[in-house]
């Protein structure tokens, strides 16, 4: 026998005859987190991610490639990662490139371009797949065009986030978009829940920003309304 | 039945346990620091539970979690190896610390590697990998901040949430400007904070592995689930080409949806954040076409002990843990001797449940005797782990005397026979009315007999002696 035959052979003879009822996770949910309107749960989310230290900025699809630049600009960003195959990578290259900003798309392996990613990009834009409004909490779906490390080596990660995409909770998030079932909805290789930017309490509880990941997290906010 | 558990493993939890506690009772600076941080932390997690209504029903709910998993617990272990299999994943059994070593070493070699960064594991603390690669010639790399301070400063985590809690950040300045080549004494935490972010960039850039514990693992998906605030938890499991996460064989959930609540427990209870920076689900390696992520991801899946706790229906719920840290947090013990005094990966409450089952109750019998079993502990444990019933518990089993086939490995170690003789005795007396009125009546009478060294009740208190008069006499005299 190996160890794993070990291991399970003992865990096996001694696992209780009876299984406990499995627990009703939703039930707790339906009856503890309320389902709110679309505008309430902007403003908690909202609430939520500025406490974490994150910005965010109302923007609407005409102008957010506008504020983009402003913050690029407040900032005195000069270079800014995106992915051009994305609705949004696309219209940002455009523009930007037009206005002087070094658009740098993530096109080879990381193998080719650690030292790149490493030292010389100090932004990234990529787009989010939904939010959660109790916490504050951008999902992130990471794939080929925006790859794991673009939300976590730039020093400052800029997000654009449909405001009609926010669940009210992370439970929600899974079951109604059955995570859970991996014939239908098979989870990337690697999803992301992200309510902040990077930091620590590590020295005498005292809190840090950017302490690995990202120093500053910017949330464009995209909702219909805003002016 | 005789099972050989040689360990080569550095904790000592028996020898010395008394001498290290008092050291840090008789150090006001790091009495300051554990009763301030521990208070801070109590305070951050009451602001998490506003509503006792909400807070009961969501304990109640992850407990239930946790029992329900671990009751089908073989099953889904064998689940969770299918779908990471499925998924790519590479999967690995060890009984024992060494056997682990073995196999994460082994992944090394095949590498060649040199470098190993690592993000907080607990359960890498556990079978001391530090010091297993250091052997084999790798450098083994903390990255979590508090980690890298105290790898810095060859020392142990005394927290397992927040490793460096005894160490104040003059301390951490003179560490860094003394270890760091090139950095002056700044004792600015930013500062500080950004000195260890320049380091550790360099290290994940040029790092063969990536050492990474698990939070949750997913049966029913595939996915293990990392929690953390700083960042390196995911440069660890996304930036070296291989990628190695090893868990303990407890932390498996059957469903996706089983881990909302427990992750809402787990930060609220752990830090009082409501939700952590990050939460990292891996499913597996990267893919063809994907730019980046590990080329491999492997998983240890660790026993040491831990099906020796499953064995046993009361001795079950000690795995129940999400290690969140709030019984140490709340533990009067905890708060005034610190994690370095138990001697063990895992201090205060939980630590003095779990350790005996990972070391045995040779090393381990006199840690459950730190305990006033004031109950703080179990009460705020948000999945309801009855904490003093299984330090009960395990004083029975560590003092009683030993028996031919134990549940656990050590049984009786603590056992005396004298002292066992005098509890008998006094059993028999104490349920004996007529024995009792003899004994007692003896007692006040031949009080100047009784001995000025009492064992260890002298040690810190002034010995015991019956009274001239008893109860019973003054009583009569009132009369």
């Amino acid at each position: 026998m190996n160890a794993r035959d070990r291991i399970l052979s003992k865990l096996r003879a001694a696992a209780p005859s009876t299984v406990p009822a499995a627990p009703l996770v939703g039930d707790w949910f339906a009856s503890h987190r309320p389902a709110e309107d679309a505008a309430a749960k902007v403003q908690r989310f909202r609430h939520f991610i500025e406490l974490a230290h994150a910005e965010v900025h109302s923007v609407n699809r005409g102008n957010w490639v506008q504020k983009l630049w402003e913050v690029l600009a407040a900032k005195e960003l000069r270079r800014l990662l995106l992915a051009p195959e994305t609705e949004h990578g696309a219209r940002a290259f455009e523009a930007l490139t037009e206005l002087g900003v070094e658009c740098t798309a993530y096109h080879q392996p990381i193998e080719q371009g650690k030292a790149v990613m490493f030292r010389h990009i100090p932004a990234s834009l990529t787009g989010a797949r939904a939010a959660i409004a109790e916490t504050g909490t951008l999902i992130l779906w990471p794939d080929v065009h925006e790859p794991r490390l673009m939300s976590l080596v730039p020093p400052v990660h800029i997000v654009l986030l449909d405001a009609n995409k926010i669940y009210n909770t992370f439970f929600e998030a899974i079951s109604s978009e059955g995570w859970g079932n991996t014939q239908t909805h098979a989870l990337p290789t690697n999803a992301l829940l992200v309510s902040g930017p990077s930091k620590t309490a590590d020295i005498q509880q005292t809190l840090a920003y950017g302490a690995h990941g990202p120093k500053e997290l910017v949330v464009l906010l995209l909702e219909e309304s805003a002016q | 039945m005789s099972q050989s558990h040689e360990h080569t493993l550095h904790f000592r939890p028996a020898d010395g346990f008394r001498e290290r506690a008092g050291e840090v009772v008789a150090n006001p600076f790091l009495r300051q620091s554990f009763r301030g941080a521990m208070d801070f932390l109590m305070q951050k997690r009451a602001a998490q539970f506003p509503n006792p209504e909400e807070l009961e029903s969501l304990r109640s709910l992850g407990e239930q979690i946790r029992q329900y998993n671990l009751a089908k617990l073989p099953t889904l272990l064998e689940q969770l190896e299918a779908n990471l299999t499925r998924n790519g994943i590479q999967v690995h059994w060890a009984e024992t610390p060494e056997e682990a070593n073995a196999i994460i070493l082994g992944i090394c070699h095949k590498h060649s590697a040199k470098l190993m960064v690592k993000g907080k594991s607990m359960v890498s603390e556990e079978i001391e990998l530090n010091h297993a690669a250091e052997a084999a010639g790798i450098e083994a790399l903390e990255s979590d901040m508090g980690e890298y301070i105290v790898q810095l400063a060859h020392e142990k985590p005394s927290h397992i949430i927040m490793p460096a809690i005894h160490k104040t950040k003059e301390q951490i300045a003179k560490l860094f400007a003394e270890n760091i080549p090139g950095v002056a004494y700044t004792d600015n935490v930013d500062a500080l904070i950004q000195i260890g972010r320049q380091v550790l960039r360099e290290k994940f850039e040029a790092a063969d592995i990536g050492l990474s514990g698990v939070n949750f693992a997913v049966a029913e998906t595939g996915t293990l689930c990392l929690v953390e605030n700083e960042g390196n938890g995911r440069m660890c499991t996304t930036a070296p080409p291989v990628h190695i996460a090893i868990t303990g064989i407890e932390k498996i959930v059957e469903k996706l949806e089983h881990v909302p609540p427990l992750y809402s427990l787990l930060t609220r209870s752990a830090t009082g954040q409501n939700i952590s920076t990050y939460f990292n689900m891996i499913s597996g390696p990267r893919k063809p076409g994907e730019k980046d992520g590990p080329q491999e991801v492997h998983l240890v899946l660790l026993d040491n002990g831990r099906s020796q706790a499953y064995a046993d229906e009361q001795l079950r719920k000690t795995l129940q843990c999400i290690r969140c840290g709030a019984c140490m947090n709340h533990c009067p013990v905890y708060a005034r001797i610190g994690g370095h005094a138990y001697g063990t990966t895992y201090p205060g409450p939980i630590g003095k449940i779990i350790s005996p089952h990972l070391l045995g109750l040779e090393a381990t019998a006199g840690l459950t005797t730190a305990s006033s079993l004031c109950g703080a502990c179990g009460e705020v444990c948000p999945v309801k782990i009855p904490i003093p019933e299984l330090l009960i518990r395990l004083r029975e089993e560590s003092f009683s005397e030993p028996q031919a086939n134990p549940v656990m490995r050590g049984q009786g170690a603590g056992h005396s026979p004298l002292i066992s003789a005098i509890w008998r005795a006094w059993a028999t007396v104490y349920a004996s009315p007529a024995l009792y009125r003899g004994v007692s009546w003896l007692g006040s009478r031949l009080r100047w007999l009784v001995p000025r060294r009492q064992g260890g009740w002298t040690r810190v208190r002034t010995p015991l002696q019956p009274a001239p008069k008893r109860l019973r006499d003054l009583l009569q005299d009132r009369n």
